[in-house]
């Protein structure tokens, strides 16, 4: 099954994620969102607005590439991928 | 005597105790992230606050401790199929007679829960919130659930009812510059009004559109701003495209309302109906954010004075709040106990409150300052917060 790694900022507002290997079924990155939400109530709304778009400072990745649709995360991941949850870091 | 100050600040909510007669600060919770606003539900000490995350969206958090814990509350979210047509930062050639093209429609999403109300006490479920882009929203459970008022929102002043299909009518309602953080130019309502006598009767207020009343519940709205002047607009006394920073009522004569904007400090002793301005430029007293009134006098108000749309500092590098107590026709300067030299203080729209004989503020170079006599005087609380968004008492 497919991997997700995540920031580990998110952690603060979901503890239980800190110290978990994360597999979730391969599918688009929409359903990847859908099903750690089933299992973490709450999750989608830190990644994705309310359109299930991705938030503006946020970043995911499949393995090595960058999500194309970052409107509907259409993108997907295959058996043993990888995906990343990134954040951007700016201010003071 | 109130017990409690609740800030909110650029690196969380923080929670000033009163013991005696002194003020003690305690460590913020929501710890780095951005609070643009939190206060304390009066009809049962619940706390909320308007986190305002950089990354994850905005969200709610309660406290049902007095700030000792916090639970996150569930997301505001705009339902499928709210649009508004989109909007954009006037560029230097802008025409405002040119004519326009087909308005481009867009999603709505919440970027900012810009201010939070608290309903009438015989509707003890209601809360009430204004977001960026200029959603209001409603909840009859304590904010368990939310939902979008829709005749403001689809209201003709912004095209119609854009979830039935194409704008009926051109928008009048211009963006915020406090959208731009978030990579737009959309409204916001940041000034909510709940009439303590009569909980159908409601006011927002919007940036850049004007104040809206509601007498029936929320179900019609009614532009209020005859009597406004926006200096810099075509038309200055437009039905619409007004700008108000905050907009406050008296509470125990909610007829008596303030107004701080960018051209002045505006007073309507008719419950909107008309407006006035009163500012007294001479004095300083015209252009800021904030505004109260006091609850028992709606004739007696406060501002703090900034110096001009452009510079946004102090004036004369010495802060100052501004009290009438005739509904605007003279104004006091009330200097005691606040820095005259090398002040750089701006104090935000939410950052300004009154409390029977209390006030306080909190400024953006991390200054809060309480008087506790109508402010004649002032005492510092602390120089080093961190930027202040929003100031209330709890």
């Amino acid at each position: 099954m497919p991997t997700v790694t995540m920031t580990s900022h998110l952690y603060r507002f979901f503890p239980e994620l800190a110290d978990v290997e994360l597999e979730v079924p391969a599918g688009s990155i929409a359903d990847v969102v859908r099903e750690i939400e089933r299992r973490h109530p709450g999750f989608a709304d830190y990644i994705v607005d309310e359109h299930g778009a991705l938030r503006r400072h946020v970043l995911i990745s499949v393995n090595d590439a960058i999500l194309v649709d970052r409107r509907a995360l259409s993108d997907r991941v295959s058996e043993g991928g990888t995906v990343y949850i990134f954040q951007a870091l700016t201010g003071g | 005597m109130p017990d409690m100050l609740i800030l909110g600040t650029r690196k969380g909510t923080v929670i000033i105790e009163r013991s005696g007669d002194t003020w003690l600060p305690r460590g913020a919770a929501h710890e780095g992230i951005p609070v643009c606003f939190a206060a304390r539900d009066p009809r049962n000490g619940a706390i909320w606050a308007s986190l305002d995350h950089g990354h994850w969206g905005p969200k709610l958090s309660r406290s049902q401790d007095a700030g000792s814990t916090w639970q996150d509350m569930p997301s505001i979210k705009y339902p499928a199929g709210a649009r508004h047509i989109g909007q954009y930062l006037p560029t230097p050639d802008f025409d405002p007679d040119a004519p326009t093209g087909e308005p481009e429609y867009r999603d709505a999403s919440v970027y900012k829960i810009w201010h939070i109300a608290f309903g009438h006490d015989a509707q003890p479920g209601r809360m009430y919130a204004g977001t960026i882009p200029g959603g209001l929203f409603s909840s009859d459970d304590g904010g368990q659930s939310w939902e979008l008022n829709r005749p403001l929102w689809n209201h003709e002043s912004r095209g119609g009812d854009l979830f039935a299909g194409e704008a009926t009518s051109a928008t009048h309602w211009g963006g915020t510059p406090a959208s731009i953080d978030y990579g737009v130019f959309e409204p916001g309502i940041h000034s909510i009004i709940v009439n303590p006598t009569n909980p159908q009767h409601l006011y927002v207020a919007a940036s850049s559109a004007g104040v809206i009343e509601s007498r029936d519940g929320g179900a019609t709205w009614s532009g209020r701003n005859k009597g406004m002047v926006m200096d810099h607009l075509p038309n200055p006394e437009a039905d619409w495209g007004h700008d108000p920073h905050y907009v406050t009522a008296c509470r125990d004569d909610p007829r008596h309302l303030w107004q701080q904007n960018h051209c002045g400090v505006f007073y309507s002793a008719d419950g909107a109906q008309s407006w006035s301005r009163v500012s007294a430029p001479e004095s300083g007293v015209h252009f800021g954010f904030p505004i109260a009134v006091d609850a028992r006098d709606g004739r007696t108000a406060w501002v703090v004075p900034a110096r001009s749309d452009e510079q946004r500092m102090t004036l004369d590098n010495g802060l100052f709040v501004a009290r009438t107590e005739d509904g605007g026709q003279s104004w006091q300067e009330l200097r005691a106990g606040l820095p005259q030299d090398n002040a750089y203080d701006i104090v935000l729209r939410h950052a300004l409150d009154a409390h029977g004989d209390y006030l306080c503020f909190g400024s953006t170079t991390g200054n809060v300052y309480l008087s506790a006599d109508r402010g004649e005087s002032w005492q510092c609380l602390g120089h080093n917060f961190p930027p202040v968004y929003s100031v209330r008492f709890g």
